[in-house]
């Protein structure tokens, strides 16, 4: 099956509380919003983001934007200050999640 | 008033510094926001403060008051909410009063403060109020000699109060980013802090959210924004609310930016975590029930924005002292870049242990490598290659083998944290050396040895709201 980037149905911002990272995937679509849904699950970022060494990853959403947010806990190494990575505050997940590649969704439409 | 038009003019300390003056020229405005603190930006102000009675204040609000003068000239009517006031509100007006002065404009001032609370730490913990870490439960007493700042965020309340008795510049020492805005539209539409207007103050907050980092909402960090967005004139956000809490976003006419529902979808869960609580001093908000439409070019209209109930506690922002760090770069190039800069980093780091100096953290990052999101993201290296300096060569000469002039050339960045000064000190003196005894290709060392920072850790806690008393003052 082809490869496409999640960047093809979904943007999405990225950011930090403390230790805690948040990345929100927004799908372009309404099917974007399904596949997403159905496709980018907790353990599935958790998963792709592993390196960063979270403790856990939580879901939550908000289909009234076709949004989908995860919060990666204790994945900063530290946060703003304490860290010791050049991005302190998980200002470049966001862009990291949306270039994951993904089976090119069947439904054209997204 | 029908509907109040509120700008965000800074996101951040730090921010563009003409942006004020140009939205507020051109934005047909009733408020100019600013926003000025970041979590550990309070640690900052209060060394400062330590030092300096008369200090511990947002100065970029001073010069930005200086920047303003012609508008407020032209605009008697503009009034202006800041947290500038950072650790030191007082200091803050008073510097803000002389500023105006000086360009000949009188206003009134009102300073909104009472979130300070280091200086009651020891009568908080007697009284039971533990400030335990929002997270692991721990009391803030097991780091207490350790603490630089204690503020809890105030609320919307105590602005509307200020702009009430007459204020026309409200400075504000640590309030939720949002409250900034919900204040003046409470104190235009009447709305009240208790059950009756909940879902009004959740509105608000809303806008406020979206205002609060200034070009977020206006093109900034947008996945879609491209040369054609002209992000080198960005327009700052400007919220336009009506009594009910409906509002639209938008950005002062013939400016670069883009308000698209992206921008401000993208906007409303960044540094989100429950969409559905977002939790603030004045409501705790839920974003799932807002409802984004397009209703012109650069105009969204935001609908929704519901109460999701009330807390009785402050979130209270604590920084504590955790030591010192210090990062520095090299810039190596190719071939074997990646390669090299690892091994560069390597050297440093086994350089400073034959010195003598171990460090608590240490991290070496090759930037170019996709290090910046660390293992996540395919490697820059040809995966086929293996540049693992134990087991192959890896020189630009002639015993290289392997070699790849992909990337061009890399930032070696190297990173330290440790309790002691002295060793992180000697840890900036490691990067020189490298330019003469490193691999070829090392370069970039031109701004000298990398600064020492003290590493001020954060510390989030709740505080009941009865044992907290915001203080308006007009001066």
């Amino acid at each position: 099956m082809a490869k496409v980037p999640l960047s093809r149905i979904a943007h999405g911002r990225s950011g930090d509380k403390g230790n805690h990272a948040n990345v929100a995937v927004i799908a372009y679509t309404d099917a974007g919003f399904a596949w997403l849904s159905k496709h980018l699950t907790a353990e599935v970022v958790a998963a792709y983001f592993a390196p960063l060494g979270a403790t856990r990853v939580e879901r939550f959403e908000a289909a009234n934007v076709r949004g989908l947010n995860f919060v990666l806990y204790d994945a900063l190494a530290g946060g703003a200050s304490r860290s010791l990575r050049t991005d302190t505050q998980g200002k470049t997940l966001a862009l990291a999640l949306l270039q994951m590649e993904i089976d090119e969704p069947d439904n054209k439409e997204l | 008033m029908d509907r109040v038009r509120i700008g965000n003019g800074c996101g951040f300390w730090g921010d563009n510094l003409d942006a004020p003056a140009r939205l507020a020229r051109t934005g047909r405005l009733h408020y100019l926001t600013l926003e000025y603190l970041a979590e550990l930006t309070m640690s900052i102000l209060a060394l400062i403060k330590a030092k300096d009675a008369n200090a511990g204040y947002a100065t970029d609000f001073i010069d930005v008051l200086h920047s303003l003068a012609p508008t407020l000239r032209e605009q008697p009517h503009l009034k202006i909410v800041t947290n500038a006031g950072g650790m030191n509100p007082h200091a803050c007006a008073r510097a803000a009063q002389a500023a105006l002065a000086k360009a000949g404009l009188t206003k009134r001032i009102a300073v909104v403060s009472g979130d300070d609370l280091y200086p009651r730490l020891d009568e908080l913990f007697a009284a039971g109020h533990a400030l335990n870490h929002l997270d692991n439960g721990a009391p803030l007493s097991t780091i207490r000699d350790k603490v630089v700042s204690a503020n809890a965020y105030l609320g919307a309340k105590p602005i509307a109060e200020a702009l009430k008795l007459g204020a026309e510049i409200v400075i504000t020492g640590r309030v939720a980013d949002a409250s900034l805005t919900v204040g003046p539209a409470a104190h235009e539409f009447g709305w009240g802090f208790g059950e009756s207007d909940l879902d009004r103050l959740a509105a608000g907050t809303v806008a406020g959210h979206l205002i609060e980092c200034g070009a977020q909402a206006t093109g900034g960090l947008w996945v879609n924004a491209d040369a054609t967005t002209r992000l080198e004139d960005v327009g700052y956000p400007i919220a336009e609310i009506a009594a009910d809490g409906t509002f639209t976003v938008s950005k002062p006419a013939n400016t670069g930016g883009a308000v698209n529902v992206e921008t401000v979808a993208e906007q409303l869960l960044y540094e989100v975590g429950d969409p559905a609580r977002y939790f603030t001093p004045d409501v705790v908000a839920d974003f799932t029930t807002v409802k984004l439409s397009q209703l012109g070019a650069d105009v969204v209209g935001v609908t929704g924005g519901t109460a999701n109930g009330l807390t009785d506690t402050y979130k209270v922002s604590v920084s504590y002292r955790d030591g010192f760090a210090s990062a520095g770069t090299l810039v190596i190039t190719g071939p074997n870049a990646v390669a090299k800069a690892r091994a560069s980093g390597a050297i440093i780091l086994e350089k400073l242990k034959a010195a003598g100096f171990a460090f608590a953290h240490s991290y070496v990052e090759v930037i170019g490598a996709g290090d910046v999101v660390p293992g996540v993201l395919p490697k820059a290296e040809p995966p086929s290659v293996s540049f693992d300096p134990a087991t192959r060569p890896f020189s630009a000469g002639r015993a290289g083998s392997n070699e790849t002039d992909f990337p061009k050339e890399v930032v070696m960045r190297v990173a330290v944290r440790d309790p002691r000064k002295a060793a992180v000190e000697r840890f900036t003196k490691e990067f020189a050396p490298l330019v003469t005894s490193g691999f070829a290709g090392t370069t970039g060392y031109t701004v000298g040895r990398p600064p020492v920072r003290e590493v001020f850790a954060y510390w989030p806690a709740l505080i009941a709201k009865s044992a907290v008393a915001p203080k308006v003052e007009v001066l």
